[in-house]
């Protein structure tokens, strides 16, 4: 493992300290997040994927209704009566800050032209079964866009998960046994010199007490007994 | 104000006309490409819908607005059926997330 190289100092070993407790802290508060950002995940996952059962059983259930229709209309004429549709639809988009992820919201608005009734065709020419289909399928509308909204959001949170797992194991697994050697090297050196300089100042002492003794000795010899 | 997209085969985009949707056919997988791409450059579609044959023959293209906020991609089952490509999708995003695949 790559080590950090400081110069063992009293400076150094602070700063160390510093920076391991920032990413101690930083380490719990990303843990957390991750934590709530699964849980919120997993229930969006549920709800996609209930969603998503039963948007694709309706849409089935239109698009039966529907081969029911062209089976009973020429194709041409079923093309010429879907071709213009009479609605606009129009789409509102809102941002929804989730644990700091932006994403969006889906709304639709529809404006029909002249304020008249959903189906752009006339009547007289078209089976009870198209009318049916699109009933079907306007029902289910709603729905689709739900889905489409829950599954970006899953999408979303899935990649800010993502992230965040590697910055919480980078933190952990890196970051962190770093600095708690970088730190344990400085301590021990450290340590180290203390012990050599108490060492030397006892050695120091002694020599001295030896020369004090000596010059005793040799100011009064009578005394030396 | 934005609008909602679809690109699939004649036969399954024909019913979604009458709702107000812009309806982009295309056959191949090359069409669908670029179709997607017109639709996402243009920046006016916050939604595309994508039927599943196509989708399973471009889903580099799909896979490259995943983590954009719009737009969003999203596929359906086409007149044809579903091969549950919605619901691998989902599948994929919770093992990104997860690590392991939890939706048995």
């Amino acid at each position: 493992m790559a080590e950090i190289r400081v110069n063992p100092t009293r400076m150094e070993l602070k700063k160390l300290q510093a920076r391991y407790q920032t990413a101690r802290r930083g380490h719990k508060l990303l843990k957390d997040k991750r934590d709530e950002l699964m849980r919120r995940f997993l229930e969006v996952v549920k709800r996609d994927k209930e969603l998503r059962l039963r948007v694709e059983a309706a849409l089935q259930k239109a698009y039966a209704r529907f081969d029911l229709a062209s089976a009973v209309t020429h194709p041409k004429m079923l093309e010429e009566s879907l071709l213009l549709p009479k609605k606009q639809s129009e789409l509102r988009v809102d941002y929804r800050n989730q644990m700091s992820v932006t994403v969006p919201d889906f709304s639709i608005r529809e404006s029909t032209v002249g304020g008249s009734d959903a189906y752009n065709y006339g009547l007289a020419f078209t089976s009870g079964e198209l009318d049916s289909a699109l009933f079907e399928l306007g029902n289910i509308r709603r729905d689709l866009l739900t889905l489409s909204a829950v599954e970006k959001e899953a999408q979303l949170l899935a990649e800010e998960i993502e992230r965040t797992r590697r910055r919480v194991n980078a933190l952990e697994h890196i970051m962190m046994p770093r600095y708690l050697t970088a730190i344990r090297a400085i301590k021990m050196k450290l340590d180290e010199n203390e012990r050599g300089n108490i060492t030397r100042l006892m050695k120091v002492k002694d020599m001295m007490i030896a020369a004090q003794y000596k010059d005793h000795q040799e100011e009064d010899p009578a005394d030396a007994v | 104000m934005y609008k909602i997209g679809m690109i699939g085969d004649r036969e399954s985009t024909l019913c979604f006309l009458p709702l107000g949707f812009s309806v982009l056919e295309a056959e191949t997988a090359e069409q669908a490409a670029k179709s997607l791409w017109q639709l996402a450059k243009s920046e006016e579609y916050a939604v595309i819908f994508i039927t599943e044959d196509l989708a399973l023959q471009i889903p580099e293209e799909i896979d490259r607005y995943k983590d954009m906020p719009l737009p969003a991609v999203t596929v359906i089952p086409g007149r044809k059926g579903g091969r549950g490509y919605g619901l691998a999708q989902l599948r994929k995003a919770v093992e990104r997330a997860v690590g392991t695949d939890i939706l048995k």
